[in-house]
């Protein structure tokens, strides 16, 4: 049978739509896995996996290294703050010592975009993209397709607005492509400052009013707004951000249909959404984040079944 | 290619009839027994013994799923070709249960201690046993026997035995197919 038709998965570019619709179906069977009273399988257990994180993260890190630990991987961790790349160690020499020890994959994040395209071009070791910068996080998409797909049965034909730091999301433009692919329409809402101009490109609708975004779609998804990466100010207070991009109980009754909440999390609550929204039956947050493990299972299983040991 | 008819018909029918009457004995009205068939061809043959189950005791709870083994497989990473998972269906508790798992054909028994793992991850059972309705003796690489056997045929290793089902095949059939002498 005809597994991924990629080696690596560096982003969602790199996929098709059979790829995505294989990764679906793998990750059914291995939610109804993580649902068994034993919830693991041997499959990985030949297989060791490194997580390399130059960057800070901490649900992404847990979901791979638990998705890694449900198929019987051996497992590495690696935080660059507490590392010889501190010390002035180039990511090719850190991850060349990590695959002298023997490793097969490399699940990797980091701060610069097309990190982990420069390291499949130049390791034998399978990479899978875990965040680069603002350029693609695509086990996220992923998770947040098969969220929808879970609540609506199809992701074809709905309407997703992504609300918030389009600029400097990841998660946007993984989930832009990945939406795409898989035949829903897709808009973004927010600041004028925080939407980049070639946008439009990737056929996209835009609108910079929240009500009417939100009259529009099915499902809202709330990305956060990322400080940390704010090099001037896009806005003028995250008070006036919040009144005018946050998404509150308020504005989601009045609403004439019921939509789907979304969040990558983490959240910065009161800001993008308020608690009551991020708690309320609308919000399938908790679900994303039960989905990411089936999600990672999936495409850490199908990338491993590539490469036969013999 | 030459294809050599094992069992069709009212043969093939009256094997599994016998099947089933040899379980009711050990089993008597599968009070505390469930089956369990192995995707991806086990599960017709459990479905079917179930359904015949079902006419002979007409007023009993016959209990059947569906095994996937894929991620439990020894050759997984060892294929040039992916493995794809099929789907397990089992909606009961197998704690403390007997259960009787089914495939179409035992062959080098790896598909059975695969099968034994990952019904493990489902509680552990009283007891369990194995019906395969076609028995390829002498070409075992694990030692794995059969408690209830359909057919036995002695078979070479380039050789194939293909199960048909009515329901899914259009007729009941057991083929051996063996490869044209040069």
């Amino acid at each position: 049978m005809a597994g991924l038709s990629t080696r690596h998965l560096l982003g969602i570019k790199d996929l098709n739509r059979a790829d995505i619709e294989l990764i679906f179906e793998t990750a059914d069977t291995f939610k109804s896995v993580l649902n068994r009273p034993i919830k693991k399988v041997p499959s990985l257990r030949d297989v060791t996996i490194a997580n390399i994180f130059f960057e800070n993260s901490t649900r992404t890190r847990l979901s791979f290294e638990l998705a890694e630990k449900r198929l019987s991987a051996d497992v590495v961790n690696f935080a660059a703050s507490s590392s010889s790349v501190s010390k002035g160690e180039t990511l090719i020499d850190t991850v060349n010592n990590i695959l002298a020890m023997k490793v097969d994959m490399v699940v990797m994040r980091h701060p610069y975009a097309g990190a982990g395209i420069f390291l499949s071009k130049h390791v034998k070791a399978q990479i899978v993209n875990a965040g680069d910068g603002a350029h693609e996080h695509p086990t996220q998409a992923l998770l947040d397709a098969f969220s929808i797909r879970e609540k609506y049965g199809d992701v074809a034909g709905k309407k997703v607005v992504i609300v918030g730091d389009i600029l400097h999301s990841r998660v946007a433009l993984s989930n832009i492509l990945c939406l795409k692919q898989l035949g829903a329409e897709v808009m973004v809402c927010g600041p004028t400052t925080l939407i980049p101009k070639y946008i439009g490109s990737l056929g996209v609708k835009v609108e910079h009013n929240l009500r009417k975004a939100l009259n529009w779609c099915d499902v809202a998804n709330m990305l956060r707004i990322q400080l940390e990466r704010q090099d001037i100010k896009y806005f003028p207070s995250l008070r006036e951000y919040t009144m005018l991009f946050g998404l509150n109980k308020t504005i989601l009754d009045s609403l004439d249909k019921e939509i789907t909440v979304m969040h990558p999390g983490p959240i910065n609550r009161g800001v993008e959404i308020t608690s009551d929204v991020a708690d309320s039956k609308q919000s399938i947050i908790l679900d994303q984040v039960e989905n990411g493990v089936a999600v990672r299972m999936a495409v850490l299983y199908l990338l491993a079944g590539q490469t036969p040991t013999i | 290619m030459q294809n050599l008819t094992l069992l069709d018909g009212q043969k093939f029918q009256i094997t599994i009839q016998r099947l089933c009457r040899q379980l009711i004995e050990n089993h008597n009205d599968f009070s505390n027994t469930v089956l369990i068939g192995i995707q991806p061809r086990g599960i017709y043959l459990s479905r079917r013994v179930a359904e015949e189950l079902r006419k002979i005791l007409p007023d009993k709870k016959i209990l059947n799923g569906d095994l996937d083994i894929t991620f439990y497989r020894d050759d997984f990473r060892r294929r040039e070709s992916q493995l794809l998972p099929n789907q397990t269906k089992i909606d009961f508790i197998i704690e403390g249960k007997k259960v009787i798992m089914m495939d179409d054909v035992l062959w080098t028994g790896r598909t059975i201690r695969a099968a034994m793992d990952a019904l493990q991850a489902f509680g552990r059972p009283e007891k369990v046993e194995l019906l395969a309705l076609v028995d390829r003796r002498y070409s075992r690489h694990i030692p794995v026997s059969a408690d209830y056997v359909g057919i036995e045929v002695d078979s070479i290793a380039s050789q194939k035995v293909v199960v048909s089902w009515r329901d899914t095949d259009g007729e009941d059939k057991i083929v051996l197919v063996s490869e044209a002498a040069e």
